[in-house]
């Protein structure tokens, strides 16, 4: 390790141990290379469906596309044998017209990303202050960011005081932690702010890769450096701390891609949306095109599927 | 020093990049001599699904150009088969062709694109229309492009029925993914690389070679091909018909067993732009 490492990483890692880049790459180039057919796709293919947090994050949301996607979220598709989607994903002030979409007692969550999202530039108390209201506005679940300047500046006690700050805010609800990977530069940093995090966490939270809102997003190689670290942490300490590839996943090609990897490194008890989720906007349509493909044996063109409708 | 044979390995044209097919398939070609010639791609549906992508992609830029643009440019396809008519006549020649008849095709050819490229700011003026109507309206009749059209070509005339198939409909803004004959694939390859230096954006055209039993039944049942321009048989006619019927699609048939000239006048006309065209009827009231 160079000497330019500060002290607070270089404690951390002989802790936790490093990544091999290198080899991380390698695994998962593997991983696309699995032939998925037929049954085993079609299965893959759904559990995909039932695990995506269906988002919608942008300036120009208003409650009534919020409340389309609500219903696309709960009936993705005319076919009863596609499972409702896991969670819909929206900004705080969009909380309520989700819950007056979706009913009390709906199949689909509602989390909501709080915390100034996606930057986190925002005092704390205003930031809990997001998280309380989100909560009581009727959302199940919570997506925050951390504090990647305090992350990079060694500060790790306050990245982690922070999160149990926003745990404590959400009540039972489910956190998911935001890394944003793109921003923490190496594999290494993003082991240790998956540690950081899972050290403070409960059994059912999540971490998650990124916002969305940057140039790079999930990758095959930033999903294995956590769902490793998710393994390491488990074998230790006996807590189960869920995922959440987000951004860039667009294809079922890809989502097939994460799942082998969930499959190859933690094995079936995390092929569940209580343990691991896509956050997604266009892959839904995707995955509905593919099962629908399976189904009739024609390729499907992306218009039926509610895409955009200027499409080719 | 004995030099070392160096040996073109055929592409296909897809997206606006030479590529294998996803298979890794191969099938042999011969020369007039019955020498082997070269491996060209036996592509696959899977090849098919991602030609289909690729003309999606490239579609909407290609409808948006002008039409004066899309002339030009189908334009500067026939200055690029005219500059590089020797290759094309090696390519034609394998398939046992004269020198003679091989530059006939290629005239033929180069003056088919012409001709369409001379329609490309035209053909909206005399299919379109103002219609008149019996109240204080403007009712116009404009045409719109379809989308992607599946192209079949013929199995004879390997350069010049492919050419005459795949002008009329890209010149409207329409893309276009076309199998080439599979006894003569190798002028479709040929075509490829003028394509690639003709200003024609990637995607647009995408010559797609391989065995026809492959890949009809993909032709036929893709949703996403709003048509078919194929040069059939009774039983691929019946199979891409029953395909069509499933997935919505227009089809325009050319009876294999009737050898089309494609080098007469009647093969060119300005309904075979009309064929792959949606017409849109717009009310507008008068003096709004």
């Amino acid at each position: 390790m160079p000497p330019t490492v500060p002290a607070a990483f270089r404690r951390l890692f002989s802790e936790i141990g490093t990544v091999d880049a290198v080899g991380v790459e390698e695994r998962v180039a593997k991983y696309t290379t699995r032939s998925i057919k037929k049954r085993a796709k079609l299965f893959g293919l759904k559990l995909a469906v039932s695990m995506l947090d269906l988002t919608t994050l942008e300036g120009k949301d208003t409650p009534g596309k919020v409340e389309s996607l609500c219903r696309k979220a709960v009936r993705p598709h005319d076919d009863p044998g596609i499972p409702p989607v896991a969670a819909v994903c929206v900004y705080p002030a969009m909380v309520r017209p989700a819950r007056r979409a979706l009913g009390a007692a709906a199949p689909v969550r509602i989390a909501s990303v709080a915390t100034a999202f996606p930057s986190g530039q925002m005092p704390l108390k205003t930031r809990l202050a997001e998280v309380r209201t989100a909560v009581a506005d009727g959302a199940d679940e919570i997506d925050m960011v951390i504090n990647r300047g305090a992350f990079l500046a060694g500060e790790f006690a306050r990245v982690q005081d922070e999160i149990a700050a926003v745990l404590a805010a959400c009540g039972d609800a489910p956190l998911k932690v935001i890394l944003e990977t793109s921003e923490l530069e190496t594999y290494d940093n993003i082991r240790a702010a998956s540690f950081l995090a899972m050290r403070v966490l409960r059994a059912g939270d999540f971490i998650k890769t990124s916002t969305g809102k940057t140039a790079a997003n999930a990758t095959l190689g930033n999903n294995q450096v956590m769902l490793e670290a998710i393994r390491d942490f488990y074998l230790e300490t006996g807590t189960p701390v869920g995922m959440k590839p987000a951004g860039g996943i667009r294809t079922a090609k890809q989502a097939l891609q994460f799942l082998v990897a969930v499959k190859e490194t933690l094995g079936d008890a995390w092929l569940t949306n209580a343990r691991y989720r896509f956050g997604a906007s266009s892959l839904l349509n995707d995955l509905l095109r593919q099962i629908e493909k399976e189904r009739t044996g024609a390729y499907q063109a992306p218009y039926y599927f509610s895409e955009a409708a200027e499409s080719y | 020093m004995n030099r070392l044979p160096i040996t073109k390995t055929p592409k296909v044209y897809v997206g606006g990049a030479f590529i294998r097919s996803e298979s890794g398939r191969t099938f042999a070609i011969k020369d007039a001599g019955g020498r082997f010639f070269a491996n060209v791609p036996q592509c696959t549906r899977k090849d098919l699904r991602n030609a289909v992508e690729a003309a999606a992609k490239a579609g909407p830029g290609w409808a948006k150009r002008t039409p004066y643009n899309r002339g030009q440019i189908l334009y500067r396809l026939g200055e690029m088969l005219e500059a590089r008519k020797a290759d094309m006549a090696d390519a034609l020649m394998l398939g046992g062709v004269s020198k003679s008849a091989a530059a006939k095709e290629i005239t033929a050819a180069v003056d088919r694109l012409i001709y369409y490229a001379g329609w490309a700011d035209k053909y909206e003026q005399v299919l379109g229309s103002v219609n008149p109507v019996a109240a204080p309206y403007f009712n116009f009749t404009v045409t719109e492009p379809m989308g992607i059209v599946g192209v079949i070509a013929p199995e004879e005339a390997p350069l010049l029925g492919l050419v005459s198939l795949v002008a009329p409909v890209i010149v409207s803004g329409n893309t276009v993914v076309a199998l080439a004959s599979a006894a003569q694939p190798y002028p479709a390859i040929v075509l490829g690389e003028m394509l690639a230096t003709s200003d024609l954006p990637g995607g647009v055209v995408n010559l797609l070679t391989g065995a026809r039993k492959d890949l009809l039944p993909t032709f036929a049942t893709h949703t996403h091909l709003r048509a078919l321009a194929a040069v059939a048989d009774a039983g691929e006619r019946k199979a891409l018909a029953l395909g069509a019927v499933e997935s919505v699609k227009r089809t325009k048939f050319w009876k294999a067993e009737e050898k089309t000239d494609w080098f007469s006048e009647k093969a060119q006309s300005l309904y075979a732009i009309r064929d792959f065209l949606e017409f849109k009827t717009t009310w507008h009231p008068i003096g709004a």
